[in-house]
């Protein structure tokens, strides 16, 4: 057994800054490499494509990435863990094959997890009386089940191990937790079991730290910002991992950047509920237990994590269509930039108005003085200029795009001093609402397969 | 003495759905208790009037100097359906660190 592991993460979000997954497999040692892709409503983005092209519904992304990783990562013998298989990790793993056979690399063997896509056992499952209700409403399944768009069961660390431990050196899942692909090689590389409830709660919290790439090491960080070095060069986070569950959260030395206690405990407090139950399919983790001790420059350690039992059920990530919005804005300058703004858009909801489309929501800001704090925000006398962002959404295609038509108008035909509508009228985008469920564990069946050139 | 809570704390905050989670964490191990003691669901709740339009839950992490608030129904349906510029929550952080609390002179040492 290795008496210690590196995990560096190399993405936070399908759209991350491309450079970091290169930079932590060349710039410093690494065992493994996770990247996660998945955020809410990836995964129904993600079907919409892949049905438009069966080959497709993954992070493309990944092809011209392994391209430039993949042969560092075979003579350094990294191993790379990445949910960005999307909805279609199939698909993912034949374009990742092919860029080995091109690169001329042979005897790589790559992991799939499949099992998570229960999208047509929908009606199966519910046959069987497992009802997929709304966690957060109650709300019964039914309601949307014509609009349904996607369905995953969030998978924990276990079907990543049975890949390792088939020797797999790449990866691929669908929708596998983000904290799963960073504690799965801890489980596999020091055999903690099924049962080992504060190590998995201890490689959870690992899991948590690095899921959202630079966010832990300087990047969005709301103590003493400016005082990050050279942030334009940030390196991302690494979880160096021992066999009793103590963690040092690090970085590459030749990197800028910066971890510290803070930036580590911005991102611990990131997007989280009850701290007391962080839960995940592998375990519940909490958070109140969590120690943190300087280890050196740029080095935080993490120690003392207790977890409880994992529950009986699995959360599923569902997604349906929910009608339509657009978002336009037009710029007003000085003088009275914010009177203008209003004017313009009291005059545009009076043209709405008579029109008698109908909306949801029609929702006005005005950026530069409070769409981000709205009421929050003091009286401003003198702005230079200000944004008018306006948003409309309804089920109906036909009133979002016509509210699309009135804005330009306003050019010439509202108040003065107006500019910024270069990117022409604001098109229709369709709404993807989230529906969370739960599933019972023994209703789902992950499956492992191994591929190899 | 009055004191904005950007002199003390730092934060941060995300989403999940329509609910906003803020992160707020005192910048001194001293500071935490003023913020354990000031910080009350009630007074974020009040803080957020217009912008919250749930309840506001607080959760206590003394082991990391912080305190978890979830805003509910605070971002306009969430996800794709938010019309909001920061429908993901994003600066409902530093909307929290603009709060003033209302503390004895001893209590805080800047």
């Amino acid at each position: 057994m290795k008496d210690k592991i590196r995990i560096a993460s190399g993405q936070g979000f399908w759209g991350d800054l491309l450079t970091a997954p290169v930079d932590q497999v060349t710039k410093g040692p690494v065992d493994y490499m996770m990247m996660d892709y998945l955020a809410e409503v990836t995964m129904s983005i993600m079907q919409k494509q892949k049905l438009k092209d069966p080959k497709l519904g993954y992070a493309k992304d990944l092809v011209e990435l392994f391209e430039k990783i993949l042969p560092i990562c075979v003579e350094k013998n990294i191993k790379v863990i990445t949910n960005g298989g999307g909805v279609n990790p199939l698909a993912c793993s034949e374009a990742i094959l092919e860029v080995a056979r091109r690169l001329g690399i042979s005897k790589l063997k790559i992991g799939i997890v499949l099992g998570d896509d229960i999208l047509d056992n929908i009606d199966e499952l519910m046959k069987q009386g497992i009802e997929l209700k709304n966690m957060e409403s109650g709300e019964s399944l039914k309601s949307i089940r014509a609009k349904l768009q996607s369905a995953n069961v969030y998978f924990g660390a276990f079907p990543v191990v049975e890949a390792l431990t088939k020797g797999a050196q790449i990866v691929i899942t669908g929708r596998t937790t983000d904290t799963g692909l960073t504690l799965a090689p801890m489980i596999y590389e020091f055999g903690w079991k099924e049962s080992d409830w504060d190590k998995l709660a201890a490689g959870t919290v690992a899991g948590h730290i690095l899921e959202c790439g630079g966010q832990a090491s300087g990047g969005n960080f709301s103590a003493d910002w400016r005082s990050v070095p050279d942030i334009a060069h940030i390196g991302f986070p690494i979880a160096e991992a021992y066999p009793d569950g103590e963690i040092v959260i690090t970085k590459h030395d030749n990197t800028g950047g910066l971890v510290s206690q803070q930036t580590v405990k911005e991102q611990l407090l990131y997007e989280i509920g009850n701290p007391k139950e962080y839960i995940t399919p592998d375990c519940v983790a909490d958070f109140t237990t969590i120690q943190l001790e300087d280890a050196g420059k740029n080095r935080v350690k993490v120690f003392g994590v207790k977890g409880r039992p994992a529950t009986e059920y699995c959360k599923v990530s569902m997604s349906y269509l929910d009608g339509y919005t657009a978002i336009g804005t037009l710029t007003y300058s000085w003088p009275d930039a914010l009177e203008k703004a209003q004017k313009a858009d009291e005059v545009l909801r009076t043209r709405l108005s008579d029109l008698h489309l109908e909306f949801e929501e029609v929702r006005s800001e005005f950026m530069g003085y409070n769409s981000c704090h709205g009421p929050l925000v003091p009286k401003m006398n003198e702005l230079n200029e200000v944004v008018l962002r306006v948003g409309v959404r309804s089920q109906d295609y036909k009133a979002v795009e016509r509210f699309g038509k009135e804005l330009a108008p306003l050019i010439l035909t509202g108040p003065p001093a107006v500019t910024g509508f270069a990117g022409g009228r604001p098109k229709p985008s369709e709404v993807i609402s989230y529906w969370p469920a739960l599933i019972p564990k023994k209703a789902v069946k992950p499956e492992v397969v191994i591929k190899e050139v | 003495m009055k004191i904005r809570l950007d002199k003390i704390c730092h934060a941060r905050s995300g989403d999940k759905g329509d609910t906003g989670n803020v992160g707020l964490i005192a910048l001194k191990k001293e500071y935490y208790p003023i913020i354990e003691k000031h910080v009350t669901a009630q007074r974020v709740q009040k803080h957020f009037e217009g912008i919250v339009l749930g309840n506001v839950e607080r959760f206590e992490l003394p082991n990391l100097w912080a305190l978890n608030f979830l805003l509910h129904n605070a971002l306009g349906g969430g996800g794709t359906k938010s019309l909001k510029n920061d429908a993901q929550g994003k600066t409902l952080s530093a909307a929290l660190l603009r709060m003033e609390i209302e503390v004895e002179e001893k209590e805080v040492k800047l």
